[in-house]
């Protein structure tokens, strides 16, 4: 009956004869290419270091998702709530005085209520406005992102120069403090585990979490045992909004040091990759999610070693999560016949 | 050109939905297809029609063998079906959805719904949306769409829930005509009056087989008789639990649209009392049920919960009131499917507060489990339960002090001893004054447990009878039409 | 004026086939959200065919069947594997667009071949409208045409009613023996090559070449065009001159005010939202059904089947 590890190595399997035989079709050295992503996310302190830093807003934003999808809602809007969180995260380094045990909190926190509020605007959207949290999501993430730019380039200019490069960088006080000479930031990869063990936690543990499955499973009924569908939506798309901001305020404060137009730079995106091949559950969200940030690092080491164009691993994720989707929905065809058969 | 059905056969998992079922029809037949809801009657119809195909049997027309389980098979043998939600696409104008599937051109296909809407008296805008149409208006379009592609076997699925009374009276005119032409029509009902009106032989089904047949008219008494069987109720004694005061009225209360609707109900009940809700299937029982419940508002009277005006209140509001209400649909309306039964109980407050000591909620799962005698463990999902067990879940979800409980056939697909125990918890209920409203097909189960019953006919209350008062064969007569006694 | 009117009909080009395409696919039920990567894709194919066979139709032809098995894929996975149609779309958008990149890595920046301009004798030379209908090249010309095609074929074709009713009540249509799951695939691949054609419309004439994320945005643009547009043909064929009377109102602007010009771009996402807000205010709605024949040109329904898979009983 259980199938889910049957689906996972077949998946494992066939993506991986899949990039072979792309590498190979494409002139590049198969086997060499897959070891300069291990040795480029691997290879030593500093890599590591550059790998958990990609992993910690990954596993933010999945968490969010998580919340989201619990109660049955495909919020692609997470890209622009990383986006928001980031923005409020910026405007506090911009604007508040003060030493770093005050600024970075109020930062994470600017980070959470940013997400939160573009979070309750999809959601908002959806349950008054009828509007499809897909479409409404989409369309405020590309909102977020203008803003952004228009922030870079107008307002927030650097000093003389306009250019969509980025603000002028925070005041280091507003800067994750980092380990020895990596750019690992304890902090960014602490709240990370914490998020989703928290998110974990609450869909399991809190009544929060229950309602919020029981309007993904089936709104009438959760009506009729108390559970407001529509007002739990919108707490879904806030607490889901809110982590992803923290995920924008991570970036902004721990990897960027600055505010760029394109500041969620598709990890949003990568987070909707992440939880369908974690088929949803917040325990499978961190090992999928140091897999994805391990080649997403390590496919930098592609261009300086091989001269092969990093997107390879946008190529690897995508592939191995459309596997396991078709993957799941040819094991459903097979057994559903099976069962028609002997029926 | 004669249809012949020949040992036609179908089962959906535990269930026969049809078990060797014969029918042969001449010519120009209005032959009336009868039973209740779930005797099998609309499986054998889409099976006919090609929507499902049989596991066993032969259909034939004019002694030709018809593919089973294609519509279009169907169709080209010259079988066509009149759906009850007529299956027409509502952004289209009606010109549009007549020449759907066919290879009429636009100007031929206006000359065409002209001439067939002068052949049968229905009159129909070409150029008009399909979605301001009434159902009538809509089954006309069909019909008339049907009768261009030649069929020689028209179905017609319950056809007269939800349409006026004279877009009924040119249907019946319509169908008479087309019966004179030579079609053969079935007519699937269970409205008595209609059809002896209408339809000259009748087949009844019950439980997937076919349990009379005959010439039409016929007394409605002897059909309600071969509808539901024998009738065996004996009254056991009349419990004297009823008090004085209201949990519940309703006056002048309209609710609900299209089929189903409820039209100026006046009803009460009282502290303790079981009111049973008789009536065939969409006669307005659902309207009357959800708006006691605050799910569908009153467009008009008034609904008052314990003495208070709740008209215009919120579901939410009715349950504070100490309403609850389970619905048919248990794993549609009123359960959720991938949860277990621990995590429903949570929802319905085993355990309080935020975070959910798991333990204890389990452990008063298991101990609600051996309460009400579910077969399942606390972390059985619910899907995986039989209906019986189900219904006993959602009992046990229910809040300790209610005022008024509405249920929906409260025993419908249980096993025996299921529905005396589902009962038997109903009835505990009275000591503390609950009121139980339930609507049922089975009449068995009204004249058992009910101190009054409603009947419901055609969207309205047309009798509230004291039980001592009553029997089957009265209630069998009234729901099917028959004027008040 | 004459000049600014043919820039803007042909920078609508591309976005008119994604657009108009996508229209098609949703109009049968099936969403094809991968456009954002399939024009990508198609658009570094298209251009890659182009520059190696020296032929630009070839380039064409490539893109179109590129983009017509990514859509069949997720038409696939809906009609016979019942997947979400939204899963699939969304990691194929993804997975295309860094396709798109990894493959075109040899052909970032080569200068390549070109839609030929060819503008049509007497008729270009009509005064304001002869430049920019008549002035342009055959890719600018297959897409006004492409646009009148698809807008009669959906109204008053016998094919494109029954393919309607597929998208809109696909019960309907099975019961009338029309063949859902046909219609179906062959909407997501018409649909699918239309926005093939698309890509080699940016990569082979409006926005020349190849570079990394060439054409990053557009598709999702498009999709939220098509929305706008009422899947209309006219309508969303209107919406993409309107974003690319945008665009040079934004480049106009440029030196003016440099943050707005970043910004106008967006504008057809909350323009799309509150083109969703109003087509389901229920007060409009109740006018609409009010007047019907107005209704069902104001305020068009989405196909009422969309993204549902259809399972015969």
């Amino acid at each position: 009956m259980n199938r889910g590890p049957v689906r996972a190595l077949i998946a494992v399997l066939v993506s991986l004869f899949l990039t072979l035989i792309l590498l190979r079709a494409t002139g590049a050295p198969p086997y060499e290419s897959l070891a300069v992503i291990f040795d480029g996310a691997f290879g030593n302190p500093g890599r590591i270091a550059d790998t958990l830093m990609a992993w910690a807003p990954l596993v933010l934003a999945a968490a969010g998702l998580v919340v989201t999808f619990a109660a049955g809602l495909w919020n692609i809007g997470v890209e622009g709530q990383v986006t928001a969180g980031a923005i409020a995260a910026s405007w506090v380094a911009r604007e508040l005085p003060g030493p770093a045990y005050v600024l970075i909190p109020a930062m994470l926190l600017a980070g959470i209520a940013g997400g939160a509020l573009w979070g309750l605007l999809a959601g908002w959207l959806k349950v008054k406005g009828n509007v499809n949290e897909i479409f409404g999501g989409l369309g405020l993430g590309f909102v977020a992102l203008s803003f952004a730019t228009f922030l870079v380039i107008g307002p927030w200019k650097r000093e003389g120069v306009a250019s969509t490069s980025g603000t002028d960088p925070f005041r280091p006080e507003a800067w994750l403090p980092t380990v020895g000479d990596t750019r690992l930031a304890p902090v960014a990869v602490l709240l990370a585990i914490a998020g989703i063990a928290a998110v974990a936690y609450s869909i399991r543990g809190t009544r929060f979490g229950l309602r919020l499955r029981a309007v993904g499973s089936n709104p009438a009924s959760a009506r009729l045992l108390g559970v407001p569908p529509q007002a739990t939506l919108v707490r879904a798309f806030m607490v889901g909004g809110g982590m992803a901001g923290l995920a924008g305020a991570v970036i902004a404060s721990g990897i960027q040091h600055k505010l760029v137009p394109a500041i969620a730079g598709g990890r949003g995106y990568l987070a909707i990759l992440v939880v369908l091949l974690a088929s949803f559950r917040a325990a499978w969200v961190a090992p999928v999610a140091v897999f994805f940030a391990a080649i997403s690092t390590g496919a930098a080491q592609l261009q300086l070693q091989l001269d092969l164009d990093s997107s390879l691993g946008g190529v690897i994720q995508g592939i191995l999560v459309l596997v396991f989707l078709l993957t799941g929905g040819l094991l459903t065809r097979w057994q559903s016949r099976k069962a028609a058969a002997s029926g | 050109m004669s249809l012949l059905l020949q040992e036609i056969s179908k089962r959906f998992g535990a269930l026969q939905a049809n078990d060797r079922i014969d029918l042969e029809l001449k010519p120009g037949s209005l032959h009336a297809v009868l039973g209740e809801n779930g005797a099998g009657k609309s499986t054998l119809m889409k099976i006919l029609s090609g929507f499902i195909a049989p596991d066993s049997g032969t259909i034939s027309v004019d002694g030709v063998g018809v593919r089973t389980g294609s519509p279009s098979a169907s169709l080209q043998a010259g079988i066509g079906m009149l759906h009850q939600e007529p299956l027409v696409c509502l952004p289209f104008t009606v010109a549009e959805n007549f020449r759907l599937g066919s290879d009429l051109g636009r100007t031929e296909a206006r000359a065409r719904l002209g001439e067939l809407c002068e052949r049968t008296g229905f009159d129909l805008d070409p150029d008009e949306v399909t979605r301001t149409l009434s159902i009538g208006r809509r089954q006309q379009l069909e019909i008339l769409r049907l009768l261009d592609r030649g069929v020689k076997v028209l179905i017609l699925d319950e056809p007269t829930s939800g349409i006026s009374a004279a877009q009924r009276d040119a249907l019946f005119s319509a169908l008479r005509g087309l019966a004179a032409d030579g079609l053969i029509m079935l007519f699937v009902s269970h409205k008595l009056e209609e059809i002896n009106s209408l339809c000259t032989s009748v087949t009844v089904m019950r439980r997937g087989q076919v349990v009379g047949r005959g010439g039409l008219p016929a007394p409605e008494d002897e059909l309600v008789r071969m509808m539901f069987g024998e009738m065996t109720a004996t009254l056991p004694q009349r419990s004297g639990m009823v008090g004085k005061a209201n949990v519940a009225s309703l006056r002048g209360v309209d609710a609900g649209v299209g089929r189903g609707s409820i039209t100026g109900a006046d009803m009460d009940v009282r502290e303790g009392e079981v009111v049973g809700i008789a009536g065939l299937e969409g006669s307005g029982q659902d309207s009357l049920l959800r708006v006691l419940t605050g799910l569908v508002p009153a467009r008009h009277g008034r609904v008052e919960i314990g003495g208070a005006d709740l008209t215009r209140s919120s579901n939410r509001r009715f349950s504070e009131a100490g309403v609850s209400f389970l619905p048919a649909g248990r794993l549609e309306e009123g359960l959720l499917p991938g949860l277990d039964l621990t995590e429903h109980m949570v929802l319905a407050g085993s355990v309080k507060g935020q975070i959910i000591d798991w333990h204890k909620a389990s452990e008063h799962a298991g101990a609600v489990i051996r309460h009400f005698r579910i077969k399942g463990r606390p972390e059985s999902p619910v899907e995986s339960l039989s209906g019986g067990n189900q219904q006993r879940v959602l009992l046990s979800m229910l809040p300790d002090r209610l005022r008024l409980l509405l249920m929906e056939h409260p025993t419908r697909g249980l096993d025996l001893e299921s529905a005396a125990y589902v009962w038997e918890l109903l009835l505990a209920r009275r000591k503390e004054g609950t009121g139980i409203v339930f609507a049922s097909s089975d009449f068995d189960e009204l004249l058992a447990y009910a101190d009054r019953i409603i009947v419901c006919y055609d969207g309205r209350i047309v009798a509230d009878l004291d039980r001592e008062d009553t029997d089957a064969e009265q209630i069998g007569g009234l729901i099917g039409g028959r004027g008040a006694a | 004026m004459g000049r600014t009117l043919a820039t803007l009909v042909a920078a609508a080009t591309p976005l008119i086939y994604a657009a108009v395409g996508e229209a098609i696919t949703e109009r049968s039920g099936i969403v094809n959200l991968s456009l954002d990567g399939s024009i990508l894709l198609s658009a570094m194919s298209g251009f890659a065919i182009a520059y190696t066979t020296g032929s630009v139709a070839a380039g064409f032809v490539g893109a179109a069947v590129v983009a017509a098995l990514v859509a069949l894929l997720v038409a696939w996975s809906g009609i016979s594997l019942k997947l979400n149609q939204i899963a699939v779309g969304f990691v194929l958008t993804l997975l295309c667009a860094s396709l798109s990149s990894y493959l075109g890595t040899d052909f970032v920046r080569v200068p390549g071949p070109s839609v030929q301009p060819l503008p049509i004798p007497v008729l270009s030379e009509i005064p304001v409208i002869g430049q920019a209908f008549f002035g342009q090249n055959l890719s600018v010309y297959g897409a006004l045409i492409l646009t009148v095609v698809a807008a009669w074929f959906l109204a008053r074709a016998r094919r494109g009613l029954e393919l309607r009713a597929v998208g809109e009540r696909p019960e309907a249509a099975h019961a009338r023996g029309i063949p859902v799951s046909r219609y179906r695939y062959l909407a997501a691949a018409v649909g699918g090559a239309l926005v093939g054609v698309a890509g080699a419309a940016f990569s082979l004439d409006q926005k020349l070449g190849w570079s990394d994320g060439h054409t990053t945005g557009y598709g999702w643009i498009a999709l939220a065009i098509v929305i706008f547009g009422g899947w209309q043909p006219l309508r969303v064929a209107f919406g993409c001159f309107l974003f690319g009377a945008l665009q040079i109102v934004a480049l106009r602007l440029q030196p003016v005010f440099p943050g707005l010009a970043q910004v106008l771009p967006t504008l057809p996402f909350p323009l799309m939202i509150i083109s969703l807000v109003i087509v389901n205010a229920p007060g409009l709605r109740r006018l609409a059904a009010a007047n019907p024949k107005w209704g069902r040109l104001l305020l068009p329904d989405p196909p009422a089947a969309l993204g549902r898979n259809f399972t015969p009983e």
